[in-house]
């Protein structure tokens, strides 16, 4: 029975409509295929003599032009990073025929290493054969002039003229600036390739890499005339390339040679920072390296050397150094007592020489044997009691502690314009658990007090810690470029920075208590650091905090002195300071690896860097 | 186990192809070589990485051509499924240089969007076999929705050249099942007035594209000189072309993409418009060959979906010709089976592997 609306399936009629359909589909098929056969027949057959003729004319073809990279100032206009017009030899495969008895005689001419040839050999291999490839960057004079003479030896093989990148400084901004270098396929993947169509270099680390794409610039295309070998006769337009825009840091390139001067060729690393705004005016990772044999490639011996050097110049500690803060957490433990109620800056804590938690046997030692006796806050930062933070830290208890330092930046990354930060570790159970899958123990609590067990800051964060305490405890986030030019002759533009956010302090007066401690270490009368004094004539007062990172237990009595232990086993020297106290214009963190004391190696260094700052910079 | 035995026997035993087909396919697949030597400028490694993809194409075709029909009829909705959850992963996990298109399987990159290109056809053919034909609008609105998701999809990727495929693989199968001529011809009216409102929605450089296409002399350095370069190419083939590897405007640079998107401009350079001929009359034959077995088809979804494949490789054909001459503006659409690179030549063989299990399937139960 058929119910109207719902029709019957005739499976036979399907069938015979759907053949119909395919035959339609074909006939549409043929038709169309026709069309297309017709425009084929009269673009080949009718208008060949039109195409011929414009195929053989066909001789104009379009060449880009590589942009000149962008400059890099300080933030006084001297020149960190540069263009210097070069020579460079390029080959072409078909042209060239005899890839290797090529290379054979052009090493009578020119001098090029093995690993050089058989690196462009693997490339010339891996383009297409009419493409040039670069047999060797950064000719002599000598060279391009013995290669003129005997350059009828080589077909197909062409000195050209390129700008190369050029460090003047040398190693001293090497961890700032990072370096150029040649491009490789995973550069590619990363930008566009079409932007980078007949570059050479790329940014591959530091403020290279971070604003690679300001600094590259845009290609522009050059039309030439070639003949029917494709040689090149002559030009016959261009639309200009772009040149990247300049850029010009927050860094001072005098304050930057003051700091490694400072060092006196200790390895360590130290950052300087306005802490009104968070720009970086020097930062320093030593020993460093050359970043200029990068540009041109540079030799497996000579990478392999600074890879297995012990210090480790081409680690840059100041971004992923990890270190135990040890006692220069100690301004930030003692803030978070006074902002959450536990302490005001008078009461005072017993110091016997030795801290038990209740029910524990392990003593947990003062650095004076026999303790400090009674201490306030001002007397328990100038000598560095560590039974003071102990009580303390036990009082605000773990979950609060680390709360609160997080408020400071510790355990994530600053976000500094530079690539490959690390976090370090913020101490909490939840980071223990998760990290090791263990619970915390109360002793850990203890020694979190005075930067001590699982903390490990970087260099910035800690300066960036510092900053916060100089600028009433406002986050500013560390960057280093301060403004950009898109040409010569254009204004400076001024980089935005991004709005301040509010203070992490309930209260401004227990940042001034703390600042006013920190300021006994320098200037009272039993701080820690007061012996430095005697070297400088400031007339301003700064406030400081020594720490001295624990490299080995002290489980003996016998107290050591650790400027007497051998080299390698000695402790980091950390200070962390910020002057002038009544309104800071810098904060310095400097650490000393293998150091000795932060008191007599430390501090030294970091008030020479603040001197050097202050008094080239009178407010 | 005996059970086991007979499916043993099913996967092994001699290969089930329609030879006249096969032959057509492979010989496709030899001019695409000889071309591609030429427009790779002699590079053995391009040529050899094609005849690897080739030979993938050429089991999935083998193994495809096995299954019956029916299997892969009630298949059908997981296939679909499952290449749908494929493509909504790529926006999340896909990598590619101008967007993101691929998919990273572990050991390999897979184009979801490429087995849309069968996934489609095979779900609306399922589909519409189970229901009353010609069909209505409430099925033809479900049609849409199977068609239209994953097109938007790969869209938005950005990839209209697939996008487009997909949808008119779908679209084939409704056509073939005997939609109404008067519904196709209201839609198509409908369609023609929301074009305007389509180009709103297009990239800007497809926008530009089709400018371009309209006047491509205007910017003969910047947009213009593919069309340009690729219809001197053409022309300059003359009726015998200038000999293969001769082809200047390849040669030298002048032609773009010339071993994927303009390949075909190459194969018009170097052995001119006999070669052409030979070739287009090679798709011909593929195309009516495929067609003849689809009507043969037992069922619905037999004749729908072959036809759908065999338009398909059509539609390829035409937008690839018409864009190297000119016709039509640039789409990324590759020649089939000739340009170098991509899945389709893969889904293009495995999609003919399914329409030689329609002609198995018509011998074996006759």
């Amino acid at each position: 029975m058929r119910t109207p609306g719902r029709p019957m399936r005739n499976p036979l009629a399907e069938a015979t409509t759907q053949r119909r359909r395919a035959l339609v589909a074909f006939l549409l098929v043929v038709a169309l295929l026709g069309v297309l056969a017709a425009r084929f027949a009269w673009l080949q057959v009718f208008s060949y003599e039109e195409f011929h003729t414009r195929s053989e004319a066909n001789r104009i073809k379009a060449r880009p032009i590589v942009p000149a990279r962008g400059l890099i100032y300080d933030r006084n206009g001297r020149l960190l990073a540069d263009n210097v017009p070069a020579y460079r030899l390029d080959a072409v495969r078909e042209d060239v025929g005899d890839l290797d008895g090529m290379v054979a005689r052009l090493r009578e001419v020119i001098t090029l290493s093995d690993e050089g040839a058989e690196a462009f050999v693997a490339a010339s291999r891996a383009r297409r054969s009419f493409q040039p490839v670069t047999v060797k960057l950064r000719l002599s004079e000598a060279e391009v002039a013995r290669f003129a003479v005997n350059r009828h030896r080589f077909p197909g093989v062409d000195v050209v003229p390129y700008l190369n990148r050029r460090y003047p400084y040398g190693d001293l901004f090497a961890h700032v600036i990072g370096y150029v270098g040649r491009i490789d396929a995973s550069d590619l993947e990363r930008e566009d390739a079409a932007r980078y169509n007949g570059a050479t270099h790329i940014g591959k680390a530091g403020i290279e890499r971070t604003y690679e794409s300001r600094l590259h610039g845009q290609i522009g295309v050059e039309q030439v005339e070639v003949n029917a070998e494709g040689r090149l006769l002559r030009v016959v337009g261009r639309e200009p390339a772009h040149a990247g825009q300049d850029l010009y840091l927050t860094i001072d390139a005098q304050l930057q040679q003051a700091v490694v001067d400072a060092f006196e060729g200790q390895p360590g690393a130290a950052v300087v920072l306005d802490p009104r705004n968070g720009e970086v005016l020097a930062l320093a990772s030593l020993p460093s390296y050359d970043p200029n044999p990068f540009v041109s490639g540079i030799g497996r011996q000579a990478y392999a050397a600074l890879l297995n050097n012990p210090s480790r110049p081409l680690f840059n500690r100041v971004l992923q150094g990890g270190y135990e803060p040890g006692s220069t957490i100690k301004p930030f433990i003692a803030l978070a007592g006074l902002d959450l109620g536990l302490r005001t800056p008078r009461d005072t804590t017993f110091s016997s020489g030795a801290f038990r938690l209740p029910g524990h046997e392990r003593e947990y030692r003062d650095w004076r044997r026999g303790g400090h006796g009674h201490v306030n806050l001002n007397e328990a930062m100038a000598q560095s009691v560590n039974t003071y933070f102990f009580q303390l830290a036990v009082d605000l208890g773990i979950e609060r502690l680390s709360r609160y330092m997080a408020r400071f930046g510790f355990g994530e990354p600053t976000g500094i314009d530079l690539q490959g930060e690390a976090s370090g570790v913020l101490p909490s159970p939840e980071w223990k658990r998760a990290a090791r899958n263990q619970p915390w123990f109360p002793g850990e609590t203890v020694i979190a007090g005075i930067g001590q067990g699982f903390w490990v800051v970087t260099p910035l964060q800690l300066a960036q810690g510092t900053a916060m305490l100089a600028n009433g405890g406002v986050r500013v986030k560390p960057h280093l470029l301060r403004a950009s030019q898109r040409s010569f002759d254009a204004p400076q533009e001024l980089e935005p920075l991004p709005k301040p956010g509010k203070s992490v302090v309930s209260n401004p007066a227990h940042l001034a208590a703390v600042a006013e401690s920190m300021v006994a270490v320098l200037h009272g009368p039993t701080g820690t650091a007061r012996g430095v004094m005697s070297q400088f004539d400031l007339g301003y007062r700064i406030a400081g905090k020594t720490g001295t990172a624990q490299r080995i237990t002290r489980r003996t009595e016998a107290s050591l002195d650790v400027n007497q232990l051998p080299f390698d086993q000695r402790h980091n020297a950390l200070f962390i300071a910020f002057a002038p106290v009544e309104a800071p214009r810098v904060a310095v963190m400097v650490v000393l690896e293998h150091g000795g004391s932060g008191s007599s190696v430390a501090a030294p260094v970091a008030l020479r860097i603040i001197d050097a700052w202050l008094r080239k910079n009178p407010p | 186990m005996s059970s086991m035995l007979h499916r043993w026997r099913h996967w092994i035993g001699p290969p089930r192809v329609d030879i006249p087909l096969l032959l057509a396919l492979l010989a496709l697949v030899g001019v695409g070589l000889t071309v591609l030597h030429s427009a790779a400028a002699g590079d053995m490694r391009v040529v050899w990485s094609q005849a690897a993809r080739t030979g993938a194409g050429l089991v999935a075709l083998l193994v495809l051509a096995r299954v019956p029909p029916a299997r892969l009829r009630l298949w059908a909705p997981w296939i679909y499924l499952a290449t749908l959850a494929l493509l909504l992963l790529v926006p999340v996990f896909g990598t590619g240089r101008s967007g993101r298109h691929w998919l990273y399987l572990g050991a390999f990159y897979i184009q979801p969007a490429e087995l849309m290109k069968l996934s489609v056809p095979v779900m609306v053919a399922s589909f519409l076999n189970e229901r009353v034909l010609p069909p209505r609008w409430g099925v033809l609105a479900v049609c849409a929705a199977i068609i239209g998701v994953p097109t938007a999809l790969i869209a938005m990727q950005p990839d209209l050249g697939t996008g487009m495929l997909v949808c008119a693989s779908g679209v084939f199968v409704v056509f073939c099942a005997g939609m109404a001529w008067w519904r196709i011809g209201l839609l198509a009216g409908l369609a023609a007035l929301a074009a305007p409102l389509g180009w709103t929605l297009l990239k800007d450089y497809h926008r530009r594209r089709f400018m371009t296409f309209l006047d491509p002399e205007a910017d003969p350095l910047g947009d213009g000189w593919n069309i340009i370069q690729s219809k001197i190419a053409v022309g300059s083939g003359g009726l015998w072309g200038k000999g293969w590897g001769e082809g200047t405007q390849s040669r030298l640079e002048f032609l773009p993409e010339h071993t994927t998107d303009f390949i075909f401009a190459v194969l018009s350079e170097d052995f001119g418009f006999v070669g052409v001929c030979l070739v287009l009359a090679l798709y011909l034959f593929i195309i009516g060959r495929s067609l003849w077995i689809a009507a043969n088809a037992r069922d619905t979804f037999g004749r729908t979906l072959g036809c759908s494949l065999a338009l398909t490789l059509f539609v390829y054909v035409l937008v690839n010709g018409g864009m190297i001459t000119g016709l039509l503006p640039v789409i990324g659409v590759p020649m089939p089976l000739i340009s170098y690179g991509g899945t389709s030549a893969v889904t293009l063989l495995a999609g003919f592997g399914i329409v030689m299990s329609l002609q198995a399937q018509r011998r074996f139960r006759r």
